[in-house]
This record gives C-alpha cells, structure tokens and sequence, in this order.
C-alpha cells in the first residue's frame, strides 16, 4: 500500500466526523414532539415532548457537547458516596484494571516461560487453556462473589481471569519458538540455562510477549465496564450505569467517548513499548 | 460548682441545691449569707458523657445515703474524698451501677455504617435520613450506597459489606428460607413504604386496559422475590390468566424497564417509582392502575438487617432502628413530603428530575392519559411489619412454586418480621404502634385470614401446587 499524505487523511477524517454530527443534528430537529393539546398543569408535570404528546427524543449534538464540557471542566469532585466525578470514576477504574492485569503479568510470564520452555508441561497444561480461555469473564462474577465475598476483590478477579490468556499463550508460543540455532550456539558456549533464559529467549520472545501483553489490556478494559456495571459502586462502568438509571443518554455518551479514548491511550502505551522489544532479524 | 455534674465527694459541692441545704439555689444562699464568701469550686474534669454519667450514679449514691446536705460535708469534711469514695464502695456497688447506667443510653458498638439501597422511592426513609440528619441524631454515621440490582444487594449484605439493606419484603424471608440463595437468618425490623408501585402500560395498548385481554403480553417486575411479581400474578390471575403460560413475566432492573418499554420489549411492567412516573415523563407509557387499587396498604420494600448483626451489635441495631422508624414517621406526614422529595432526587440519592419524584410522594401526578390525578396515598410509609403480611407474601411463595412442603407460617412470620422490635422503637420514640401482630387484609375484594393460610391457598383456581 502507498502512503498517503497525512494531512489529506486528516482532512477526510474531520470531515466525516463533520458530516456524522451534522446529520445527527439534522435528525434531532425533527423527532420527539407530538401535536397533541393538553392543559398547563398536566404539561408542567411531564417532560417537553411528553406535554404534546411525543416521547423525549436523543439528545442532540449540542446537548451532548454541553454535558461533555460540563464533566470536563469538573471531572475531580466528590460529593457524597455516589456522586462522583467522571475523572473520579475513571481512576477507580484505571485502578482495578492495572491490578488486575498487574498481576495476571507477575502470574502469566513466568508461568508461560516454564511451559515454553517444557514440551511436557505445554502438553499437560493446554487442554485446560483451551477449555478456560473462551470463557466470558463475566460469567466469573457469580462465582467469584459467591467465594470470594468482596465485590471490589472480585472485580479485579474477574480483570485478572480475563487478561492472563493472552500473555499466557503468546508468552508460551514466544518462548517455544524461539530459533534452535540460537539456542544451540548458547549450549555451545555453555550458558547456564537462567543466562540463556535471560539473554537469549528473552530478547527473543519480547515482542511476542509484549504482543499479548497488548492484546490483554485491550479485554481488560472491555471487562471492567461490563463488570462495573454489574457491580456497581464506583468506576466509569457504574458511572454508565447510574446515568442509564437516570435515562440520561448525554451523559452515557460522554461516557462512551472517554471510555474510547482511555482505552486508545492504553494500547497506544503498550505499541510502543512493542516496538521498542522488537528486532530485524 | 453545682448542677448535675458536680463532684459529690466535693464537701463544698451543693447537691441540694444550695451549699447548706435550706436555699433553692446556690446564688439564694449566696444572697442569705452575703458576709460568708463562698470560695470557687473547681471546675469538674469531666468532660466526656462517660465520665459525667459517672458522676451522675455517684450523685444519686451518695444522696441516698448521706439523706441531708449537712450530714454529707461533715461526713467527707471528717474523712476525705478518697476515704469516702471507697467506703461507700464497700456498701454499694458503685462501680457496677457506673457501667450498667452507661450501657444504657450510648455505647452504640459500631458508629460507621453502611447500607445499600436501590435508587427507586421506595428507599425514601432509608435515603432520606442521611440527608436529613436523622442516622447522624442517633449516633451514627452512616454511609448511604446506591447499588446496581436485587442481586447484587443481596449478595453485598450477605457477604457483610453492607451492615444493613433495602430489600424488597420477601428478600429477608427467602434467604431465611434459602429460596434462591444459601439459607441464613434474616430479619426485616421496618417496613419501608406501603403502596406505592404501579402497573404502567405502553401508550399503543390505551385502549386494552381489561387485563382478560392480555393474553401474550410481556411484563417485566423487579425481582423474582417481589411483591411486584405477587401482585402481578394475583392480579392476571383473578382475570382468569395463568400468569406462567398466559403471560410473560421476566425480571428486569428498574431502570431498564422504561428502556424495555420504549423499545417495545415489554408491553408493561409493575415496577417501583419513580419508574412509572418517569415512563410518563418521557411520554413513554401510562399508568393503568396504582397498587393500592389491588390492595391498600400493601407492604413493599424492607429495611432488611441479619440476624447476626442484631445479636453482634444489639445497641447500634436499636439505634439505626430508631432512626428508620423516625425517618418513616417524619416522611408519612404529607406536608413534608416535597421537603423529602427535594432531599432524594439529588444525584448522590435518586438520581432523578424532582418534579417526577414530587409527583410519586404528594399524589398529585400527570397518569400519561391527559388527566392529572390526586391521590395523597399514592405511597405512604409506615414502619410496622404485621406478621399477616409475611403470612401473605409466604402464601404467595407457594401458590407459585418458589417454596414447597409445609411452611410454618406463623413461626417464620415472627422469626423474620421484627414487629415486636418495631413496636418498642415506636413507642420510645412516642408513636402508637398497633396491639396486634396479625390482621386480616383485603387483596382485590377478598378477605385474607392469616390464622388459615392453607386454607386461603386452596381457594385459588390458578396456583402452582
């Protein structure tokens, strides 16, 4: 593929976000009111559209960008347990996941190292990645609750579950295929197996390792959206959640952008960081 | 210095009002005996309630003993303060009278509570007496926390992350009964609200409001262990519907369901408020019936603690208590009810626009149809927990299968429901609490008598066993 000139892609990608929220806009003028009469006391009880006899329709474009303003320009304050800020809510969050995954990594790569490095082990162990790792998280949370007896303990379970697989798997495959000519030159050099694990398989396997590393923090902040909501209490999973308990949709929105862009950061955090492992060989 | 709180040990302490006893007052005395200077007694150093109520035993000891002022100041005057302090405790056990009269009105166990509620109006006592000041006026410092669903609520208070619950009344008798979860003894000291739920209905179905031609509607309730989902089936089913085959009933969050309605997922649902309401706010829905239609007075969501909490902590288990059945009192008085109306509708409490939360608790709401109605009790709070009521929602529980075998009904009624706890907190607090335990109720025209809930189960047509 040729390169294209980035300031042209840049004009396009404005101008189709330009045209996506214009027509948004243009729909939002003409739904929701009815045309029916009723009497100013019955009106002032019910929403605008209600009043004639319409269903209160999607928030517009601009409403939408009113509520993001307003959560960005107080993000950080707290106002009682279940009042938040959206950069409060976000940190919780951000919390939860980095532990979990945190600690799926001290569990996945050296575990994934030992089954790389043993076609034993790799055949004892496979039969049980492959039955565990197709399973939705979520459906961890029951039990997870039920044992653990911590809904905070279990969220980070349940972030943990879900993100070992992938490091697990491509640390294992990273390190089992790593060429036998480099191994055999380090026997011959008569390396102790922690130096050739070290300096040789290592190196060798980073960027697989760091791929699977990427693709976890990408599930793992899927999950604890999903598992917020289902729990509740703080995190911007809750913070959905309690908007949708107030049918406010601009405020999901909002939502919905900040969980894109965090989770964009996230993984444009970890593509560097695989491409300063990789190598030519 | 006098007053309750003076040291009685102090010869120079009036504890009969005046220093010799013959005045009213000190500063009478004072004025009798102008050419006498009455020396400043120091200042007690008590300064906590433990130490002054302390001194308030030592107070009515020594009154009792000594008899007369005169007869007290030669007394320690002959012998000192600390002679005088052991020598009565060798008649008296004034150690033991301290601590027994400190039990009593403070040693709260446990000051910072917490307790999960769902944001639905139903929580109003619950949520309300934290922005009100009425956990704080009991000694307690408790912290309120929206919660995600039944479920969930259910499993945090089991799990002893919340130290109490809103639940909905069958919850306690269910995870008593290990219906749907592990059994474990729970209580349900208060009831929350009475009436106060509806059945709100999509706006195409305007002209279908004779539930006999509901065959195929899809309806959502709260919880499976709801009064909802009994009065429900009670209602269809005295129209002559098996709630199982000819309707659909599906258990879906408050929240989703005018989301569900909107959508056209459901063709109703008999939910809490503020969720008919706001299906009407939005011009999503209308409100076919209040609940109260079916039965006035029905008991619908519970201030739900454990079993252990009340033996582990007895005294902050009065206290909050107190502070519920202070709440309900104070939000069953109608004038107050746009004052608590504007205290939950907050986004740290409901979450909600106030005009639709003032509707639910005043009455005086827009029914979605172009009418406006007024019905004071539209929801109404009243903490007593009648024993019939359990026997009711246990009746319920087994005409639809959730229990099976024999129950005991009167037993678990009076095991879960707390209405003797309930009764004493009324009445210190000042409030009449009922005699009785049991009554009869009328659901629909027809007369409930909890002395035979057998015999009431056998006289419906449509039942599970």
């Amino acid at each position: 593929m040729r390169a294209a000139r980035p300031l042209a892609s840049l004009t396009l990608s404005a101008l189709l976000l330009a045209l996506f929220i214009g027509i948004w806009q243009l729909s939002s003028l003409t739904s929701g009111a009815g045309d029916a009469v009723v009497d100013p006391e019955y009106a002032a009880l019910v929403g605008a559209a209600a009043a004639s006899g319409g269903q209160t329709p999607f928030p517009s474009p601009l409403q939408v960008g009113a509520r993001i303003l307003e959560h960005l320009t107080d993000p950080f304050y707290v106002r009682g347990t279940n009042d938040q800020g959206i950069g409060v809510q976000l940190a919780y969050s951000l919390g939860r996941v980095l532990t979990g995954y945190g600690i799926a990594a001290l569990v996945a790569i050296p575990l994934g190292f030992v089954i790389g490095m043993s076609p034993l082990l790799y055949g004892a162990l496979n039969p049980f990645i492959q039955v565990l790792r197709p399973i939705s998280p979520l459906a961890w949370m029951p039990l997870a609750l039920y044992t653990i007896k911590d809904s905070a303990v279990s969220s980070i379970f349940v972030i943990f579950i879900c993100s070992i697989w992938p490091m697990l798997i491509n640390t294992a495959f990273g390190v089992a295929s790593v060429r036998r000519e480099w191994l055999n030159v380090a026997r011959t050099l008569e390396c102790s197996t922690w130096r050739t694990a070290f300096r040789v398989i290592l190196p060798a396997a980073a960027p697989t390792i760091m791929t699977g590393l990427r693709i976890s923090i990408g599930i793992a902040w899927l999950v604890i959206v999903a598992a917020e909501m289902l729990v509740g209490g703080t995190g911007i999973g809750y913070f959905v959640w309690n908007q949708w308990n107030n049918l406010s949709l601009a405020d999901i929105l909002t939502a919905i952008l900040v969980i894109g862009i965090v989770g964009m950061v996230l993984d444009q955090l970890l593509a560097m960081a695989t491409r300063a492992v990789s190598y030519q060989e | 210095m006098a007053g309750p709180f003076a040291d009685p040990f102090d010869p120079k302490t009036a504890l009969w009002g005046c220093s010799c006893g013959r005045h009213a007052s000190q500063a009478e005395h004072d004025r009798a005996l102008a050419c006498e200077p009455v020396a400043a007694a120091p200042e007690p150093n008590a300064t906590d309630v433990e130490a002054l109520s302390a001194r308030i035993v030592e107070t009515a000891v020594t009154k009792a003993v000594f008899g007369t002022e005169a007869r007290r100041r030669a007394f320690l005057s002959l012998v000192g303060k600390a002679t005088a302090a052991s020598a009565l405790a060798t008649v008296f056990p004034l150690d033991a009278a301290k601590e027994a009269f400190a039990q009593a009105p403070r040693a709260v166990e446990k000051r910072n509570l917490k307790i999960g509620f769902i944001p639905i109006t139903c929580a109003t006592p619950i949520i309300m007496a934290h922005p009100m000041g009425f956990y704080a006026k009991h000694g307690l410092n408790v912290e309120v926390i929206r919660t995600a669903g039944w479920a969930v609520i259910r499993d945090r208070a089991i799990n002893r992350e919340y130290d109490a619950a809103h639940m909905l009344s069958p919850m306690p008798l269910a995870i008593t009964l290990g219906a749907g979860s592990n059994p474990i003894p729970w209580t349900m000291p208060a009831v929350e609200n009475i009436n106060g739920q509806a059945i709100t209905l999509a706006n195409k179905h305007r002209d279908r409001r004779d539930p006999k031609g509901w065959r195929g509607f899809r309806f959502a309730v709260p919880f499976d262990f709801s009064i909802h989902n009994y009065l429900l089936r009670y209602y269809v089913a005295e129209a002559g519907l098996d709630p199982d085959r000819d309707i659909q009933i599906r258990a879906v969050p408050p929240p989703e369901m005018v989301a569900n309605l909107r959508a056209d997922n459901i063709d109703g649902f008999l939910g809490p408020d503020p969720f008919n309401q706001r299906a009407v706010f939005d011009g999503v829905g209308f409100i076919h019936l209040l609940t109260r239609e079916l039965w006035d007075g029905h008991p619908c969501c519970a201030f739900a603690v454990s079993r252990a909490f009340i033996n582990d902590t007895p005294n902050t288990y009065h206290a909050l208590l107190r502070a519920i059945i202070e709440a309900t009192a104070y939000a069953s008085n109608p004038a107050n009810r746009r004052e608590v109306a504007a205290a939950i509708s907050a986004q740290n409490y409901l979450n909600q626009p106030v005009t639709v939360v003032e509707q639910v608790l005043t009455g005086t709401f827009a029914d979605g149809l172009g009418r406006v109605q007024r019905v004071p009790n539209r929801i109404d709070f009243d903490p007593f927990p009648w024993h019939s009521m359990a026997i009711w929602i246990l009746t319920q529980m087994k005409r639809w299968g959730q229990i099976r075998g024999d129950v005991n009904y009167a037993q678990i009624a009076e095991q879960v429901f707390l209405a003797t706890d309930t009764a004493k907190a009324m009445r210190e607090l000042g409030l009449r609490p009922p005699e009785q335990t049991t009554r009869t109720h009328v659901i629909m025209g027809r007369t409930f008598d909890p002395a035979d809930p057998e015999g009431y189960l056998a006289s419906f047509a449509i039942r599970r066993t």
